[in-house]
């Protein structure tokens, strides 16, 4: 028998049996649609995120407050690290040799308004050297100046995103704002960067320089009285010199924070890089996760698909008999069989290409905060989509297929 | 020809050994038109199948136009069955889903060759069928249907038809359209055996085997 026959044959009983086989293909569907978009969204967000440290640059080290007394992770999250690092930290860094740079950030969020407009986002307070190691650019007016810093002036330079919510076409410079009951002056606004963290676009951000945030809107002091700043970055000339200028600012902070001997660091100093690889790991966790129930959503449509070839041989046990008495062979049923599995899985695994094709177009449209998540559905998701289920759909047709091949045809026929 | 020499089956039913068939010999000449003839239990409808194939004695040897069929395969039994031999039965064995002609095409689906669609529809000449090709076997009367699985068995020009019970569950009008077939067919020449247990059918066949308990009791011509 010609293999086109068993083809024919083959899609002839799909069709006469639209029920069955639709229920086949629904798992089959599933399943593969679950997998292309979990694993796009899920390598979207690896990729964005990975995209968003790039961008502040490698060459960038922070240095921020960690609990001494805590191990891991959670040693540098802001609940359990007090305050420890100050101004005169910041201060005394700039001392370092392949530096460009040293800012001091104090972070919180906040609500801007202004005309009757208002904005929620990140409030950064930092000094004129923010502009460089954070990586923007200024669009209209100024950044925020040294005698800006020293004067505890209240201006204020608004990200893209948070001078068109307040402002929409008009232009921000030297109007005022209200931030905290508090009257500030727009000095300069933001070239619109893209990008954002944990939901936050890197454009809905207001900048203010740090003595002003000391002063006027979130005060906060180490345990020995002095102003806290939450981190410091430093920039360094060249990547190369990680090691040392980490060691370097290690060694003036312990002296400063008078640590001795066997005392753990009441700091940590963060390089983008390991940031980075945190992330990644963050990430790839993600993605192991989205991964993982994809292929349950697989498995459990790939049962399915088993379930029903093994029910449709027994239901058919006498159209076999009936095929073999009128001289099918082994291999013309076993054929028969597989050839229905496989179609059943390529259509099955086809519609749910595209099902998961679509709804992944769908979501990398969706606007996030600001944020868009840049799935793509990439070939090699889809041939393993594709080949697992097909292979999946030949496995469980195998079984079922050699059962039916090997019935003797007149307990086939006699088979009620 | 076909030759049986100490024919015997023996199923067996967990620990039991029900014999169904015990020792038959017996020779029928090609042309003839046989009727099996017995009580339900006397082995006749194991006798056909065995003749058919479609099930392989326990002990003694059968020969198929001198061929030994014990010695061939499944594929080649498979093979033997598609070209040479037609069945028909009780309970007709349609395809429910597929139409008259796609039923009737199915041997020639697995013996290869052309003309299929031509064959198929003289096929379906040959028992009066021409213009229910299309319709499916829930569209058919039992008669209909049974004239179906009649021109399924001989599409593919068989030199034997094996019937079981083949007009069981047809009223009497059908019935004698179906003998009226199986005579023709046994005329050009095809050698026909009929398992039935209704003596006025076995009567229109040129000779009647009885069986009992899985023996032959008589055999004999029909005048």
């Amino acid at each position: 028998m010609k293999l086109i026959e068993s083809l024919t044959i083959a899609i002839r009983s799909i069709f006469a049996n639209k029920l069955r086989s639709s229920l086949t293909m629904l798992g089959m569907i599933i399943g593969v649609g679950a997998v292309i978009t979990l694993m796009s969204v899920g390598r979207g967000a690896e990729a964005s995120i990975t995209e968003v440290y790039e961008e502040l640059g490698t060459n960038v080290l922070s240095v921020i407050p960690r609990s001494p007394e805590i191990s891991g992770g959670f040693a540098l999250s802001p609940v359990y690290a007090p305050p420890t690092l100050t101004m005169a930290d910041a201060k005394a860094l700039e001392r370092l040799r392949s530096v460009d740079a040293i800012i001091p950030i104090n972070e919180n969020f906040i609500t801007a308004t202004a005309a009757g407009e208002s904005k929620g986002g990140l409030l950064h307070g930092s000094t004129a050297e923010y502009l460089q190691v954070m990586n923007y650019t200024i669009a209209a007016g100024q950044f925020i100046t040294d005698r800006n810093v020293a004067g505890r002036d209240m201006v204020v330079v608004l990200g893209s995103g948070v001078a068109s919510a307040l402002f929409d076409s008009d232009d921000p410079i030297g109007q005022n704002i209200k931030m905290k009951k508090q009257r500030f002056t727009v000095i300069g606004v933001l070239e619109a960067k893209g990008g954002a963290m944990f939901g936050i676009s890197f454009d809905d951000i207001v900048i203010v320089p740090i003595t002003t945030y000391q002063a006027r809107l979130y005060p906060q002091q180490t345990a020995a009285g002095e102003d806290a700043v939450a981190s410091i970055s430093v920039q360094m000339t060249s990547i190369e010199f990680t090691d040392d200028v980490s060691a370097e600012i290690e060694d003036i902070l312990r002296r400063r924070h008078r640590l001795t001997g066997d005392d753990k660091n009441d700091f940590a100093v963060v390089s983008s890089e390991q940031i980075l690889e945190i992330v990644g790991q963050v990430t790839g966790v993600f993605s192991i996760f989205l991964g993982a129930i994809a292929s349950i959503s697989l498995l459990v449509g790939s049962i399915g698909i088993m379930n029903i070839m093994l029910v449709s041989v027994t239901e058919r046990t006498r159209e076999i008999g009936i095929r073999k008495a009128v001289g099918a062979k082994r291999r013309d049923i076993l054929l028969q069989f597989l050839l229905e599995a496989a179609t059943l899985s390529f259509l099955g695994g086809g519609i749910g290409i595209a099902g998961g094709w679509l709804v992944t177009f769908v979501i990398s449209q969706l606007d996030i905060g600001g944020f868009k998540l840049a799935a793509t559905v990439s070939p090699d998701i889809v041939i393993l989509a594709v080949s697992v289920s097909v292979f999946i759909g030949l496995v469980s047709g195998i079984y079922p297929a050699m059962r039916a091949a090997r019935l003797n045809p007149i307990d086939a026929l006699r088979y009620e | 020809m076909i030759e049986l020499d100490n024919i015997t089956k023996i199923y067996r039913m967990g620990k039991v050994e029900v014999p169904a068939l015990r020792g038959i010999t017996l020779t029928i000449r090609s042309g003839e038109m046989v009727a099996l003839i017995g009580a339900s239990g006397s082995g006749k409808s194991t006798l056909m199948n065995i003749i058919g194939f479609l099930d392989k004695p326990t002990l003694g040897s059968y020969r198929l136009e001198g061929v030994d069929i014990s010695r061939l395969n499944d594929n080649q039994l498979a093979e033997l069955r598609n070209k040479k031999v037609g069945f028909v039965f009780q309970t007709f064995n349609l395809l429910p889903r597929a139409s008259a002609a796609a039923n009737v095409e199915l041997p020639l689906i697995y013996s290869g060759g052309s003309h299929k669609r031509e064959r198929t529809m003289e096929a379906l000449e040959r028992v009066g069928l021409t213009a229910r090709a299309k319709h499916k076997p829930t569209e058919l009367s039992g008669g209909e249907q049974q004239r179906v699985a009649i021109a399924r068995a001989l599409v593919n020009n068989p030199s034997l038809i094996l019937a079981d019970e083949p007009t069981g569950n047809l009223d009497s009008t059908s019935t004698s359209e179906i003998i009226a077939i199986f005579k023709q067919l046994n005329r050009d020449g095809i050698t026909v055996v009929m398992v039935t247990h209704e003596p006025d059918l076995a009567a229109k066949t040129q000779r009647i085997i009885r069986l009992m308990d899985g023996k032959i009791i008589s055999d004999e011509k029909v005048n």
